[in-house]
């Protein structure tokens, strides 16, 4: 099992060389003649209008919590799924439950109005 | 173990002999020997990634009825490399208030993510990287790393667009990620292993597909959402954002991009064939009769998962070039109140008939398992209906509503 | 000194320095970044340990989704919030003593536990890791009832969220 996780580690290490190799050999041989109006952000074309930052919506971040809950509870699933095999029907029933009173959860969200996106 | 049917173990075993007949510690040559396997296996995942590039574009270009690249050699084959060289040689311009560290590491973590996927790939029964015993989950690790390289490059290029683009891609793909964890978890319950090598060897007598294809539905339609591939592409939405969140990136740096796109988009097929159409293990059993054992050898395996992730991902491009993007609302209210729910009723539906029906004879386990799924897809499409139908009422009558959808028309 | 070893002070060093980091750099955004590479620092020390399941839920649910979160949370303040300021206060040595007190009083108090350097009693015959953690999760005299405390708990923040957010939208 150790030689697994140095593999893996050795696969994501050089995963980051791999990248990175043509963007060295591309800086050396790619031109470099940086000047202001190349180096001005996009905005299709035109002169930019106002700052670069925008202030954005709130309704984002609820969208993230409410996935936080999820992705905690589906993680938690994975254990109990791995043994329904060897256990009796009841098992499938305590993982209904916690599936049940997540959804309440998702429902309750709904409900007030959580995911819209006005 | 001769060499056709384990190769990997085998080379692996004589340059080992070699190595350590060269005096060499064997923990330094353990070392060295997975870095050579790992080369290889990368530089295959590169040679295919250069191939997609050709394949892609051929694929739109008969979608849209023209002929595509077909200059640069037959059929235009060099093309791609072509393309690598003039993004090679092409100009890094940063854009100026650009953070620049976080601008160079972005597109490097894009590419990284993607590679990674294919340590736990199973390309045949012996040929894989590691058989990690949570390779599913590993999948949706890797997944985060890609969304937090997006994130980096939307943020970092000091762009209104970009930095729009970024906050739609990036919730774009965290809400989906939640029904492709909950679809995981199908394959999980049938073959009682999260290891990837497991449940494919699980699929020898039925392929998931069969016991439970709404579960391929809503991976295929989750997993192309956390693609970003369209109908979900509104972090490109090219005519929208211009590029979203890689617009200020230039040369070899937007390659990495394009290139992860596209192999993320094959590994995604592939997990689409492990998952759900047995992977390397060909067709209902078919290898084991004595006939056909030649589809046992490891390499006709691997030739027989590369088709099958090639279909997955002609099955990817040809959703792409049929159907219009859709709106960001429109995205984010079908995911939450329309795929979550459903995966989450077949993810119990799956679980329970699964203990119940365990204990017939296969055939009427593979009849139940598939008869619930078109039960529950019936039942979502008349309670779709029955809702349009109420939709449809509410606007007939003579209010504001009406107006309104004449305004839209 | 094993490779392991090795390793694993490499590791914990990144952890600590990518911690430390995080509190000390001025720009918000890269504060979260170090926060980031310290998660992962803390998901292969996991690995070190042969704790599959946690390394990679370590890495789905800190990186994937927490981290996420805070990155949200910085960019919903503007731009120039950055740190002007002096980054130490006058009497800066006092807290340090303090918290080195701190730390020798753990480091003693734990060198002197009872088994503090016993390795974990071994599986029963036939089960992996994995699927002993789900039995545990499970079975009814193990860890049923605080498995769906969880989800109860899970509910409580789910409502939770919904409740801050919809004040602040008003």
């Amino acid at each position: 099992m150790q030689n697994q996780w140095l593999y893996i580690g050795l696969f994501f290490v050089i995963g980051i060389i791999v990248p990175v190799v043509p963007l060295v050999f591309a800086r050396l041989v790619a031109p470099r003649k940086p000047n202001p109006i190349k180096q001005s952000t996009y905005e299709c074309g035109i002169e930019t209008v106002g700052e670069s930052w925008v202030q954005f919506k709130a309704q984002y971040y609820v969208f993230a919590l409410v996935f936080l809950v999820f992705d905690v509870e589906s993680v938690f699933l994975f254990p109990w799924a791995l043994t329904l095999k060897q256990l009796p029907l009841f098992v499938v029933l305590e993982g209904v439950l916690f599936i049940g009173i997540l959804v309440a959860g998702l429902v309750y969200a709904w409900r007030k109005g959580m995911l819209e996106w006005v | 173990m001769t060499f056709w049917n384990n190769p990997i173990n085998f080379i692996g075993y004589w340059l080992n002999s070699i190595l350590t007949g060269w005096h060499l510690p064997a923990a330094i040559a353990r070392v060295l020997l997975y870095v050579i396997g790992i080369i290889v296996l990368i530089l295959f995942a590169m040679t295919l990634d250069i191939g997609l590039v050709w394949v892609e574009r051929k694929v739109v270009a008969r979608f849209q009825d023209r002929l595509g690249p077909n200059r640069i050699g037959p059929f235009g084959l060099i093309q791609p490399i072509a393309d690598i060289i003039k993004m090679v040689i092409k100009e890094d311009i940063t854009p100026d208030g650009a953070d620049k560290i976080i601008y160079n590491i972005a597109p490097v973590l894009a590419a990284t993510s993607v590679i990674v996927l294919w340590a736990i790939l199973p390309l045949a029964s012996t040929i894989y990287g590691v058989d990690l015993n949570v390779g599913l989950l590993f999948i949706v690790a890797a997944g985060a790393l890609g969304t937090l390289a997006i994130i980096m490059a939307g943020w970092s290029s000091n762009n209104k667009y970009a930095l729009l683009g970024a906050f739609r891609m990036v919730s774009n793909m965290i809400s989906y990620e939640i029904p492709m964890v909950i679809i995981l978890l199908i394959p999980t319950i049938l073959a009682n292993t999260m290891s990837v090598r497991g449940i494919t060897q699980a699929q020898s007598g039925m392929w998931f597909a069969i016991l439970s294809p709404l579960a391929l539905l809503i991976f295929l339609i989750s997993a192309i959402a956390e693609l970003g591939r369209s109908p979900f592409d509104l972090n490109e939405a090219e005519s929208e954002i211009v590029a979203g969140f890689h617009i200020e990136y230039t040369g070899m740096k937007f390659g990495w991009f394009y290139a992860g796109e596209l192999l993320h988009a094959f590994t995604f097929g592939g997990f689409i064939a492990i998952l759900f159409f047995g992977g390397y293990g060909g067709f209902f059993g078919l290898e084991k009769l004595a006939a056909l054992a030649w589809l046992n050898i490891p390499f006709v395996q691997a030739l027989v998962f590369i088709a099958k992730a090639m279909f997955g991902y002609w099955v990817i491009m040809w959703i792409k070039y049929s159907v219009p993007r859709i709106r960001i609302d429109h995205m984010l209210a079908f995911n939450w109140k329309f795929l979550v729910p459903l995966s989450l009723v077949v993810l119990v539906n799956t679980a329970i008939l699964n203990k119940i029906l365990i204990v017939l004879p296969n055939w009427l386990y593979v009849l139940g398992m598939f008869a619930s799924n078109i039960v529950i897809g019936y039942v979502t499409v008349e309670i779709l209906r029955s809702y349009g139908r109420n939709q449809r009422k509410a606007e007939k009558l003579p209010d504001s509503h009406a107006q309104t959808q004449e305004q839209t028309v | 000194m094993t490779a392991e070893q090795i390793i694993f002070l490499l590791f914990a060093a990144l952890v600590l320095v990518s911690a430390l980091m995080v509190v000390i750099v001025r720009n918000l955004l890269h504060a979260a970044l170090w926060l980031v590479v310290s998660l992962f620092g803390v998901a292969v020390l996991y690995a070190i340990l042969q704790a599959n399941f946690l390394a990679v839920v370590q890495v789905v649910v800190y990186i994937g989704a927490i981290a996420i979160l805070f990155i949200f949370a910085v960019m919903l303040t503007r731009r120039e919030a950055m740190e002007k300021g002096r980054q130490t206060r006058n009497n800066w040595w006092i807290p340090a003593m303090l918290g080195l007190l701190i730390l020798t009083g753990l480091v003693v108090l734990i060198f002197n536990f009872p088994n503090v350097e016993q390795t974990a009693a071994a599986l029963p015959v036939g089960l992996d890791t994995l699927q002993a953690l789900g039995i545990a999760l499970v079975s009814p005299d193990a860890y049923v009832l605080p498995f769906e405390v969880a989800s109860v708990l899970m509910l409580a923040a789910l409502v939770g969220a919904v409740y801050v957010a919809t004040v602040d939208k008003k």
